[in-house]
């Protein structure tokens, strides 16, 4: 039988909640737009990071899910940072950042293409961004399916963690387009390097059913 | 008691069946001709709807695509319109076709996956003009590709990687493994990108373009050039289609270092080349020829030539193959494994177009002139945009 892989930190940014590792805040700022949000999430967890406010709203969005993930969740420093792998889905690619590059081209007499939103009409490029913070080397994907896919964030997985090409993945959701965002972000390890460490009691396994009860329910 | 080696479990994932659509033509066989006639896809095109200024580019022939496409349309679908289909789902459709008119087993059934690899897929849609009989809901990544999936009946909706410029090398990583895993017996790897003002404009603000055609790894070179174009890689576990290639190993690595700019070492390209060959059990003696992302801006080429040093590989011939049609971005991957998987085949190494004079920190062995050689393990390079790096590992059986 195959090795049960689990879920050891996990967080959920929604327009009126934030969830992490169960610890539910309902946002109770009246929502303006997704910039004003997503700055205020910012300054309210103190994250110190200039760069955060040079990045695209999918970036920054992903960005903080993984900041907050991370915060109180000391899972990232047991492993080689090249033993972690990082899979992200979503439904629109970088369309809310390619809407914006396009304003830029679309008049001959306004004729601003500019790099610095040009590179983000890539949507792996949020997967970059959080390398860089957590300077994590290992394997990434980026994948672009309708809905949220449990089946296939966990097939991403795991054609990276059973090759042994990764003891651990983030992976999971990051959808951006306009003032609908939505995003679940997971950090999985392996059941076997978690009881080595003897701290594999408690947590969530990393299954399709377990997913969707995430992305419903939370 | 014997160490199970996982290496020596893996299911064969044997290349059955492929297909190049780009400047130098809609088959692989065209394609090939051309390289062996020396002659390469760059033409000045000098059109506004296209480039603010003139600019060397290698564009899929539209009249051709426009014939080859009517042809497949009239015969699966003839109920369809032409005009209900973008130029790049023309190019997809083609590329899959030829393909699959090759491959002798079904493919509608459960046990066959489509995966499309594109960065920007139908990124023309935001060009208000061009959406008369169009659904402009295919912008979204996954609709197009549904749209193309359902054009040939796969039974599993397709599965799209959107990865920068390693995304058609990544489609085949995980192609591969999937196979392998027993999820899937058959996978139709299809990438694809067109050239469009788009992404004309975002690299000339980049100031990432070449005035003339691209010259990887030499030292004149000023930068990239873009390309258009679709590659499609039928894999299979079938040993009744057993065929002489397989892929035998391949790895991802991130730099962590910077969004744009290659990392300043290699090391991290070094890292998914060594997995990428531990996998495959192969070493650097072992490799006859390597075809690198050798995009001709200093920086990548520069990156790569390190990546290859910390390898070991800097001795085995090695080319970039966008000298012939330029960075076709999300198709690059799909469509540069085509090429090496055909050196494989002919015993053929292909000569570097543009490139004379060595100009990387860590000197290569670039190759100059077409050759008849013995081409057995090759390793096929990519890397990208949010430092994403790729390699991939084919064997000759």
């Amino acid at each position: 039988m195959k090795e049960p892989y689990l879920i050891t930190g996990w967080c959920i940014i929604r327009k009126d909640r934030i969830v992490r590792n169960d610890k539910v805040e309902s946002v109770t700022e009246n929502f303006v737009n997704f910039a004003a949000f997503i700055k205020a999430l910012y300054k309210k967890e103190t994250v110190s990071y200039p760069k955060f406010y040079k990045m695209d709203n999918l970036s920054k969005l992903g960005f903080l899910a993984a900041e907050l993930l991370f915060k109180e969740n000391t899972f990232l420093d047991r492993y080689d940072r090249k033993e972690i792998g990082i899979v992200i889905m979503n439904s629109s690619s970088s369309l809310d950042t390619d809407l914006a590059y396009n304003e830029t081209i679309k008049d001959r007499s306004n004729y601003f293409p500019s790099p610095s939103v040009f590179v983000y009409t890539l949507p792996n490029i949020l997967i970059g961004e959080i390398c860089i913070r957590n300077k994590i080397n290992g394997e990434n994907a980026f994948l672009v399916s309708e809905k949220f896919d449990p089946e296939r964030i966990i097939d991403g997985v795991e054609l990276i963690m059973d090759k042994e090409r990764a003891q651990a993945c983030l992976c999971g959701w990051v959808e951006v387009l306009a003032d609908r965002f939505e995003a679940l972000l997971f950090f999985v390890g392996k059941e076997n390097r978690l009881k080595e460490q003897g701290v594999q009691d408690g947590f969530v396994p990393f299954t399709s059913e377990h997913l969707v009860n995430f992305y419903e329910n939370k | 008691m014997g160490i199970v080696v996982s290496e020596s479990i893996m299911t064969p994932v044997y290349v059955a069946s492929d297909n190049i659509v780009n400047s130098m033509g809609l088959s692989t066989d065209e394609v090939i001709h051309c390289m062996e006639s020396d002659s390469t896809g760059f033409r000045r095109y000098d059109d506004r709807s296209l480039t603010p200024s003139p600019l060397p580019l290698s564009l899929v022939n539209s009249e051709l695509l426009e014939t080859t496409f009517r042809s497949i349309l009239a015969a699966r679908h003839p109920e369809i319109i032409p005009g209900h289909f973008t130029r790049m789902e023309k190019m997809f459709i083609v590329s899959i076709h030829d393909a699959l008119s090759k491959f002798p087993a079904d493919t509608c059934g459960p046990e066959t996956l489509l995966v499309i690899s594109t960065t920007k897929g139908n990124i023309d849609l935001l060009e208000e003009n061009k959406k008369d009989f169009i659904d402009p809901g295919r912008i979204y990544l996954w609709k197009m590709a549904d749209f193309i999936g359902s054009f040939f009946g796969f039974a599993n909706r397709p599965l799209v990687i959107s990865n920068a410029c390693i995304s058609g090398v990544l489609a085949l990583t995980m192609a591969e493994r999937m196979i392998d895993t027993g999820r899937y017996k058959h996978i139709v790897v299809a990438g694809g990108d067109i050239l469009s003002e788009f992404v004309i404009s975002g690299f000339l603000s980049f100031q990432a373009l070449s005035p003339q055609p691209c010259r990887p790894f030499d030292l004149s070179r000023d930068g990239l050039s873009l390309g258009e174009g679709c590659g499609t890689v039928i894999l299979t576990s079938d040993p009744g289609i057993a065929a002489p290639i397989m892929i035998s190993g391949s790895a991802t690595s991130n730099d962590a270092n910077h969004i744009s700019g290659p990392s300043r070492t290699g090391e991290e390209l070094a890292m998914a080349i060594g997995e990428a060959m531990k996998e495959a059990v192969t070493g650097a003696g072992d490799i006859s020829f390597i075809s690198a992302h050798g995009t001709a801006t200093i920086y990548n080429d520069e990156m790569e030539s390190k990546a290859l040093g910390i390898a070991g590989l800097q001795e085995v011939p090695v080319n970039s193959f966008k000298g012939y049609w330029g960075h076709t971005l999300g198709a690059a991957g799909v469509i540069e494994s085509i090429a090496t998987i055909r050196s494989m085949k002919n015993n053929r190494l292909y000569r570097s177009a543009g490139f004379s004079e060595p100009g990387v920190p860590v000197p290569l062995n670039v190759i100059r002139k077409n050759a008849d050689a013995s081409v057995q393990n090759c390793l096929k390079i990519a890397s990208g945009f949010g430092g994403c790096n790729a390699a991939i590992v084919f064997r000759k059986s």
